[in-house]
């Protein structure tokens, strides 16, 4: 059982490897010639006026907290309809009842304009 | 030869054989994979060249054959440049976040009946994590670079793949439903009989939101805001050069052979032949072509490949979508689309309404 999850823990350590191995490799056979023009970050020509880490919108963060509510959901579903020919009546009408309440939760946030990008 | 090879491989203690044999397998499918990303790039650069009227590539080597290897070899000789703002160890993580992930989703993917690395029952669920993983190497990368394209680039980009991945979570909670398996073998086998009872069918807005969700998820146009060059320069990569920048190039090629594949595993029967089911016996005893009829790894390769030619298809076809567009389409249509498929099927699939889920 356990014994089939080594062969993902060694991929995973080779999915790294073949991140870092083109890296160093990049290291080594590349050239290195800083200047402080070249280190400078990317803008239009001028020098940078302020540091690049800005304010940015809320909306992002509005996403981001109603992707962990989802994400979450669909971490329930996923046992869920695993086992749905099984659990009969009493887990579809569970199941209905969960859904129900986050798609109140959802036409909420829908009529309070948060999925809005101007 | 064989026999010398034979007696120094007995010699090896059983603990580490078992380790090597492992990592042999996974470097038989990482190697083909990175070669079939390689030439992806090549396909996509003549695909889109022949759908523009124009010939793409064709100066190194007959046809252009070698262009991607002496991509990969340039990209190999250029300076890796370190921006002086950057924050340094975040930097170089980041290309190793996005690439980790995209080839660890292997090792759960199965080629052929009995073709596959690890046999998990945990292995759609596993699938799941290491996709969101992708989003940390790009939120990474524009947050460590210090610099205002790529910071953009990585917000505009973590916002899209977080809608996107909710969309994409529900079409997989639809192919749970009708496969009642984590497990992806067993998904393709619960497919078997005909085409007919493939799962494209009774899910088929899942997978179009499923292949859709796919495109958003690697960034790719329509949906390539992330990187939108008319607009944010490359996006969150805009600061990486040589082959830093080559590695993300390969992690997002990684995913789209990915997603295609997982695309015609749950949906399209996987290895599944589409003659298994009406094709008369006969057709599958003639020599070679019976072979190529039947169920096989081809067949997985065959619709994986299509699905590719669809990513290069969009990409030539679509103008780009506007950001509030992406995130309408993301959160106000598959979303509600998908929430009211789940019900449909769960209703189906309870009072046993035919032809599917009877």
């Amino acid at each position: 059982m356990l014994e089939n999850y080594l062969p993902i823990l060694l991929f995973l350590a080779i999915g790294a490897a073949f991140g870092v191995l083109p890296l160093m490799a990049g290291f080594v056979l590349g050239p290195r010639r800083p200047d402080p023009e070249k280190l400078s970050p990317y803008e239009c020509g001028f020098e940078a006026f302020e540091d690049a880490r800005m304010k940015f919108d809320v909306r992002y963060y509005l996403v981001a907290i109603l992707f962990i509510i989802f994400d979450l959901e669909i971490a329930f579903l996923f046992p869920w309809a695993v086992v749905l020919d099984r659990i009969g009546t009493a887990g579809l009408v569970a199941m209905g009842i969960f859904l129900a309440i986050l798609v109140v939760g959802f036409v909420y946030e829908w009529k309070k304009g948060a999925l809005e990008w101007e | 030869m064989i026999e010398t090879i034979q007696s120094l491989w007995a010699a090896v203690p059983e603990p580490v054989q078992i380790p090597v044999l492992i990592v042999v397998k996974i470097l038989v499918i990482v190697l083909p994979l990175m070669g079939a990303v390689a030439y992806l790039t090549f396909a996509e650069r003549k695909i889109i060249g022949y759908i523009q009227v124009r010939i793409g590539p064709n100066r190194v080597g007959p046809r252009g054959w070698l262009q991607p290897i002496a991509d990969a070899v340039k990209l190999l000789t250029k300076e890796i440049v370190l921006p002086a703002n950057a924050s340094r160890f975040l930097f170089l993580i980041a290309p190793v976040l996005a690439i980790g992930p995209a080839l660890a989703a292997w090792a759960v993917v199965p080629f052929d009946e009995g073709l596959l690395l690890a046999d998990i029952d945990a292995a759609l669920l596993y699938v799941l994590a290491l996709t969101s993983l992708a989003v940390y190497g790009i939120i990474i990368a524009g947050w460590a670079s210090n610099s205002k394209y790529a910071l953009l680039g990585a917000m505009r980009s973590a916002a899209q793949m977080v809608a996107y991945e909710i969309a994409m979570g529900f079409a997989l909670v639809g192919v749970l439903m009708v496969g009642d398996s984590l497990n992806l073998r067993e998904i393709v086998l619960r497919q078997a009989g005909s085409p007919l009872h493939w799962f494209v069918w009774p899910l088929l807005p899942l997978f179009v939101v499923y292949f859709v969700s796919g495109v958003a998820e690697t960034n790719r146009a329509p949906f390539d805001v992330a990187e939108g060059e008319s607009e944010i320069v490359a996006g969150f990569h805009v600061e990486y050069s040589g082959i830093a920048f080559g590695v993300f190039f390969l992690a997002e090629y990684a995913n789209m052979i990915l997603i295609s594949t997982l695309a015609s595993l749950m949906f399209l029967g996987g290895w599944l032949s589409p003659f298994e089911g009406w094709a008369p016996e006969s057709w599958f005893a003639v020599p070679v072509l019976g072979t190529l009829l039947a169920s096989g790894i081809h067949w997985l390769l065959a619709k994986t490949a299509f699905f590719l030619f669809c990513f290069l298809w969009f990409r030539a076809t679509f103008p780009r979508y506007r950001y509030d567009q992406i995130m309408r389409l993301g959160w106000k249509v598959f979303l509600p689309l998908t929430i009211v498929w789940l019900f449909v099927e769960g209703l189906a699939q309870y009072f046993r309404i035919g032809p599917w889920f009877a």
